[in-house]
């Protein structure tokens, strides 16, 4: 802040704070020229108006917030670049950049500044810093047997995974139930931790980018019935077969089962993201289909999706 | 003449204006000083201006009352920076005419709900809440998949917002002009998630 501002809010400040006084002494004066306690000579319905003086309470208690703000302002930056006696500030609100944000942090540590919600965010690691680092220096293998682990993991996945995934992680149409051991990218803990940290793109392009006619759809859709193992149409299944092998088994495998390195969906364990009816096969593989999976590790940071991760491993692993 | 109060009780022109005097003092000293601070003029570093489609967006944000339910606005508390990301600073209000920091949260905060969901969840989400969370009292805004932008007034806006900020030199002549073609037939829903989509990342 400049000087001009803060020599501006100071004198503004200053004149109304000092303005109330004259004010409230001012007013406190009897100045009509009428004795306290004779009437002023109004009558409304012979209710008479007296000249009696404010009440002493009322206008004790106005001095008392001038007081008050006087102590208030020497204790609290409120006069312009004025720090306040107590060095108080609710937040470093000028950073800039996250660093800024870091530093500033170290700053009014080193300079003993009292910045509110720093002290609070401190008390709060010196409670629970030990028990994630804790947590993070365990092995997924190991953290997955413990109780309480997986606990704080559950209600870090209720607050940040279940928007998606579902408050019973079973997920909805285009977003994965997390339950039924069906992995697109693979359920080992490792995986299941590097697809939270940077997240995923699934990314089946349209027919897959494969000459595959629409008149092929039914008969495509009733081989991938086929391969789901249900009951299905033969002749249709047999010309599917023929237009799956125009390139599908690039990615979904020769025997339909897949390939975790791609996410590409495993097909013949009757566990359907985009829906497992003939029309919805036919629509996802008309038109394509494309699933993101944002990255946690900025937000979360890799000690709580560490724990995050045990949580999911443990829904379909128990 | 002796002032005395029967001059001011009687005369209400001048009641009002010494009124309005003595409430004007309060926005001189607190609201007059920040319009010439760097912290709440200047934009971060990170803040980037919004491209033609997001302008659209927020429009639509405000057409719809979104700050109704949701605020843009994470208060220095551990309890919503654990939940919501990094507090909000003034400067990553700067473009924003009126700001949307909201005062009522029935649904989430969203000044950095931008990168934390997938198009496709907001697409489904703002179609039908209930279809991904089933708790969810947010009402449905199905329209907005039907209705097509024509782009009109889009190099306007970006003219405008360019007037606002003289000096930032928000947009060139070229995206201005280019502004109609960018919107064009696109979704109201597209322009809304592309809104989404961008905000808070400069603190993230």
């Amino acid at each position: 802040m400049t000087n001009f501002w803060s020599i501006w809010i100071i004198v503004l400040s200053s004149v109304v704070i000092i303005g109330c006084i004259f004010l409230l002494r001012a007013c406190s004066k009897n100045n009509t020229g009428v004795k306290e306690g004779e009437s002023m000579g109004h009558s409304f319905d012979g209710i008479e108006e007296l000249n009696n003086p404010l009440p002493k309470w009322w206008s004790y208690m106005f001095y008392i917030t001038i007081v008050f703000s006087v102590i208030y302002l020497a204790l609290y930056p409120g006069l312009g670049s004025y720090k306040g006696l107590l060095g108080w500030t609710s937040s470093n609100q000028s950073v800039r950049t996250l660093a800024e944000s870091k530093q500033a942090v170290i700053d009014a540590q080193a300079e003993g500044r009292w910045v509110q919600y720093d002290q609070e965010v401190k008390h709060a690691d010196e409670k629970f810093g030990p028990i994630f680092k804790a947590y993070a220096d365990t092995p997924l293998e190991e953290l997955v047997k413990n109780k309480e682990a997986l606990k704080v993991g559950g209600r870090l996945f209720l607050q940040n995974c279940a928007m998606c995934h579902g408050s019973d992680a079973r997920g909805s149409k285009g977003f994965p139930n997390l339950t039924d051991g069906a992995w697109l990218y693979g359920g080992e803990l490792e995986t299941i931790k590097t697809s939270i940290m940077n997240g995923r793109h699934g990314m089946m392009p349209p027919k897959g980018g494969l000459p595959i006619e629409d008149s092929e759809l039914p008969g495509l859709a009733e081989y991938v019935v086929k391969l789901s193992g249900r009951e299905h149409d033969e002749a249709l299944a047999a010309q599917g077969q023929g237009s799956f092998m125009k390139g599908c088994f690039a990615c979904h495998g020769m025997d339909g089962t897949g390939n975790k390195f791609m996410g590409a969906p495993n097909l013949t364990d009757n566990a359907w993201l985009y829906g497992g009816s003939r029309g919805a096969i036919q629509q996802s593989v008309k038109n394509g289909r494309s699933g993101v999976m944002p990255a946690w590790k900025d937000v979360l940071g890799e000690e709580k999706v560490h724990v995050i991760s045990a949580y999911v491993y443990s829904l379909s692993n128990k | 003449m002796k002032f005395n109060h029967e001059l001011v009780e009687k005369n209400i022109g001048l009641l009002g204006i010494l009124t309005v005097i003595a409430i004007s003092f309060g926005s001189l000293v607190e609201i007059t000083p920040l319009l010439f601070q760097k912290d709440t003029t200047e934009p971060l570093e990170g803040q980037i201006p919004y491209t033609a489609l997001q302008i659209e967006g927020r429009d639509i944000y405000v057409r719809e009352g979104c700050y109704n339910c949701h605020s843009q606005m994470i208060r220095p508390l551990r309890a919503e920076t654990e939940r919501y990301g990094h507090y909000s600073v003034a400067g990553e209000s700067v473009w924003d005419h009126p700001f949307q920091w909201g005062s009522k949260r029935t649904g989430p905060d969203l000044a950095r709900v931008g990168g934390r969901y997938s198009d496709k969840w907001h697409e489904v989400h703002l179609i039908d809440p209930r279809a991904v969370v089933p708790q969810s009292n947010m009402p449905g805004f199905p329209w907005l998949s039907e209705n097509k932008l024509d782009g009109e007034l889009t190099g306007k806006k970006m003219d405008i917002l360019r007037n606002l900020h003289p000096t930032h030199k928000l947009y060139t002549d070229e995206e201005i002009a280019a502004a109609k073609d960018a919107v064009k037939d696109k979704t109201e829903m597209q322009a809304l998630i592309a809104y989404l989509q961008s905000l808070g990342h400069a603190l993230k």
